[in-house]
């Protein structure tokens, strides 16, 4: 196999810097794996290791500080055949501390070489997540008020199954880099190297102690999981994980096709003839946002244009919600509520929410309410639905509403409310919803309900 | 043909499957979160993919890369969410990688209200990069526009290889309304795109596919996507980027006007604004004035050729936004002589037609 360097493009790193010794690991551990430039897409983060994508002949992504592990993943998720390395240092891996953990938990099939040298080299020295705290670093005495992070073990832990130390210097490094590629899922190699340029000087060190130092660190060579050991069973559970984008893609084979549109047909003979605004006021669990779409739903059927706006608090389950519907012959301009024609109570707290809005309604507004309900002062006309006779459950108000809005002939007739039912809802709810309107609008059946 | 009754983030969503959005990653925040849902309903089914990222940064990095890969691209958000891109929103723009980026816009600042409409981020958008090179954005008025603005950044993210901003605001996004069927039965001319003109020829094939390598930088480059430190290079890419959209201000422009010969007053304002300001049209005409409605739905990059002959002869120009005054700056430098008059509102509320009424009365 050939080399994937770039001859036009030659190394550029201080003298002695380790980076140079994994550009060569990367090389020789493409070619041993019988991959061409094409294959491989470098994804490189920033500061000195940032210069990598450059060196190769691969496909090159070079964007911002501690985030190569995001364009990696959205890379891989639409090219599983290409095979992705992401090189940044342990600057990034602070930065994007977050995606490193994400990537650990997510398993998409990405190889991530930190080029950990204890320091920000390219900025001057400062020190790091890595750091030691006995080390002299451009940050003064900050390195000492912090540990440093073992990136082995926390991936670990985060779910990565293959985690392994090895020194840049390591005879064996573009075998492991190569292992590292051939993992079907995230692997992290935290290399660990020498920058004369920034840290050397202040932090005196051989390679051959930096690798005892590994060693001792409880790193060293071989932490992968999945491959040897005997591990409990849910820990073995873990390291058979499917691969991220294989398992997304068999999840996604089986997902359902979406509902399409439901299209309304204009069939029956409107009751509005100009702008009509209705708000219904209830409370969290009584359906108001299915009940304005009911509403609108009936207006449409008889040719009319339509805008519903909800209004409830984040806690979905508590409180008030409202719905504002507005009808009109024409496309709906304005969205809000100038002057209501129906105001619909179902709700003690959306009544409350709303009390400026009866003071200010008169004659020409319709009230629809329940007489348990406590009723800011107006001068509006007030009906009072009794739920003609039926013990109805407070999710069954809005559609009784709904029937006594009927009765006014202001917006839906019979037909297009039980037509609006129909569409919005199927089986027992239509059942159950139906019939409370054919009691309300038929007083003289029965009272009975399922 | 019949109606239907749908929302601004579903109508966003439907558009980018129709456009032929390949990927689409999100981070739930209100009031954009339902684009993530209706993108989860629809995209795995047809074999594409719909992700969660860990946060903001994430979701918009997971595209950029997607997008590095060729995949037609979209993420959503609001105003908290924006600002965490703003840094991927700097790298799309230098490296030249196509994506939609929807804004359904809320209460600022800050976390502001979740649940509260405004258009307090249009400037934002516009110069929330690094660098300050145009971008494209893109203001839906209704449901209707959500669908069409879409359909059409997604054409103008791949013929211009930049951000495309659709400024949403919760007041669309989360309302429901009837639009005919038919609007969302077909594709316009907004259908496929293509990138024939020489100057705004990028070297990224955007595909992996091929034996080519493609090469992309957030660090200053020449054509050959390397980084340079060459200020002649670099001169001439940045003044590509800027140009190739200023100069197609032009076919980047889209507005409604409601103009009579001799009015003597301009209304200007957009987005869910232009439909309170539709009906305070009706009825100051009723009284009798003279009053002409310009909505923009292409803020930026500001068409200024169009928008300056929509003002001649105005003796008054009325800017209405919901914030405290933001797409006004790019009025009053267009207006010249004549008086420009703003009213800006920043309480989550609708800025009603009758507070626009007395407004241009005043
Ligand atoms: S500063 Fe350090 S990391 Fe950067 S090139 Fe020099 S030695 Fe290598």
């Amino acid at each position: 196999m050939n080399t994937v360097l770039n001859s036009n493009r030659p190394l550029f790193f201080c003298p002695g810097c380790s980076h140079e010794r994994v550009v060569h690991g990367v090389d020789r551990a493409i070619q041993s794996l019988g991959l061409q430039g094409h294959q491989v897409a470098i994804v490189s983060d920033i500061g000195c290791s940032g210069l990598f994508d450059t060196f190769f002949n691969t496909h090159a992504l070079h964007g911002l500080h501690g985030r190569a592990l995001t364009y990696a993943t959205g890379l891989k998720m639409v090219h599983p055949e290409i095979t992705v390395l992401v090189i940044m240092g342990d600057g990034g891996l602070g930065i994007g501390g977050a995606h490193v953990l994400a990537s650990c938990r997510r398993n998409l099939d990405i190889t991530l070489l930190v080029l950990n040298n204890f320091n920000y080299g390219m900025t001057g020295g400062q020190c790091s997540t890595t750091t030691p705290a006995s080390d002299q670093t451009a940050s003064n005495f900050l390195n000492k008020l912090e540990v440093p992070i073992d990136i082995c073990r926390v991936a670990a832990a985060a779910g990565a199954l293959f985690t392994e130390k090895v020194m840049a210097t390591d005879g064996a490094l573009a075998e492991t880099i190569s292992r590292s590629i051939e993992f079907p899922g995230f692997a992290l190699l935290d290399i660990w190297g020498i920058c004369p340029g920034r840290h050397l000087k202040k932090n005196p060190i051989t390679a051959g102690q930096l690798e005892k130092k590994m060693r001792t660190s409880g790193g060293g060579h071989s932490v992968s999981i999945g491959q040897d050991r005997d591990l409990p069973a849910e820990e073995m559970e873990v390291s058979v994980r499917e691969e991220y984008g294989e398992h997304y893609r068999r999840l996604a084979a089986v997902t359902k096709e979406p509902q399409p549109l439901i299209e309304i047909e204009s069939k029956f003979s409107p009751l509005t003839h100009e702008r009509t605004e209705v708000v219904i006021l209830g409370s969290a669990g009584q359906f108001i946002n299915t009940i304005g779409e009911i509403l609108s739903i009936g207006a449409m059927s008889s040719g009319r244009w339509v805008s519903q706006k909800n209004d409830y608090p984040i806690t979905v389950l508590r409180g008030h919600s409202i719905s504002e519907v507005v009808v009109d012959i024409k496309p709906i301009t304005y969205t809000g509520i100038n002057k209501p024609a129906v105001i619909i109570c179902v709700g003690q707290e959306g009544v409350d929410r709303r009390r400026k809005m009866f003071a200010e309604a008169d004659a020409d507004t319709v009230i629809i309410a329940f007489p348990d309900l406590t009723l800011p002062v107006t001068g509006a006309r007030v009906i009072m639905c009794d739920g003609g006779n039926l013990k109805l459950k407070k999710g069954q108000r809005g559609i009784a509403a709904l029937a006594v809005l009927v009765q006014t002939g202001l917006i839906l007739d019979c037909d297009m409310l039980n037509n609006a039912i129909k569409t919005r809802y199927s089986g027992m709810m239509a059942d159950v919803s139906l019939e409370v309107v054919a009691t309300i609008l038929t007083p003289s059946l029965p009272p009975e309900i399922s | 043909m019949g109606s239907v009754f749908l929302d601004g983030n579903e109508a966003v969503a439907r558009a980018a499957i129709l456009a032929g959005c390949d990927f689409f990653a999100g981070y739930p925040i209100t009031p954009a979160t339902s684009i993530f849902h209706h993108m989860l309903d629809f995209l795995p089914p047809l074999g594409r993919v719909c992700m969660q990222g860990e946060d903001e940064i994430a979701s918009i990095g997971f595209c950029l890369g997607a997008a590095a890969g060729g995949a037609k691209v979209m993420t959503a958000t609001s105003g908290p969410g924006i600002s965490l891109f703003s840094e991927q929103i700097s790298f799309a723009i230098g490296a030249e990688i196509p994506i939609v980026i929807v804004d359904v816009q809320r209460l600022g600042p800050s976390t502001g209200s979740a649940t509260k409409g405004a258009d307090g981020d249009i400037q934002f958008l516009r110069w929330g990069n690094s660098g300050g090179l145009p971008v494209i954005v893109l203001v839906p008025v209704d449901v209707k526009d959500a669908f069409v603005l879409t359909l059409r950044a997604f054409h103008f993210a791949q013929k211009y290889r930049c951000p495309v901003f659709i400024a949403s605001n919760k007041e669309v996004g989360m309302v429901r309304e009837s639009v005919d069927l038919e609007v969302f039965s077909g594709l316009d001319e907004d259908k496929g795109c293509s990138c024939e003109s020489e100057s705004l020829k990028v070297v990224n094939p955007a595909s992996l596919r091929t034996k080519e390598l493609v090469r992309l930088t957030s660090s200053t480059h020449g054509v050959d996507n390397y980084i340079t430190t060459d200020p002649q290079v670099i001169g001439d890419a940045i003044l590509r980027m800027e140009q190739k959209l200023l100069s197609a201000s032009g076919e980047l422009c889209c507005m409604e006007v409601d103009a009579n010969p001799g009015d003597s007053t301009l209304l200007v304002t957009y987005g869910v604004t232009a439909r309170a300001a539709a009906e305070a049209l009706i009825s100051l005409r009723k009284q009798g004035y003279g009053v002409s409605l310009l909505v923009i739905k292409t803020l930026f990059p500001v068409a200024e050729g169009e928008l300056k002959s929509e003002m001649k002869g105005k003796e008054k120009i009325v800017v209405v936004e919901m914030n405290r005054g933001q797409y006004v700056r790019e009025i009053e430098r267009l207006a010249g002589d004549i008086p420009v008059h703003f009213y800006g509102q920043m309480n989550g509320e609708l800025i009603t037609p009758a507070s626009i009424v007395r407004e241009v009365l005043q």
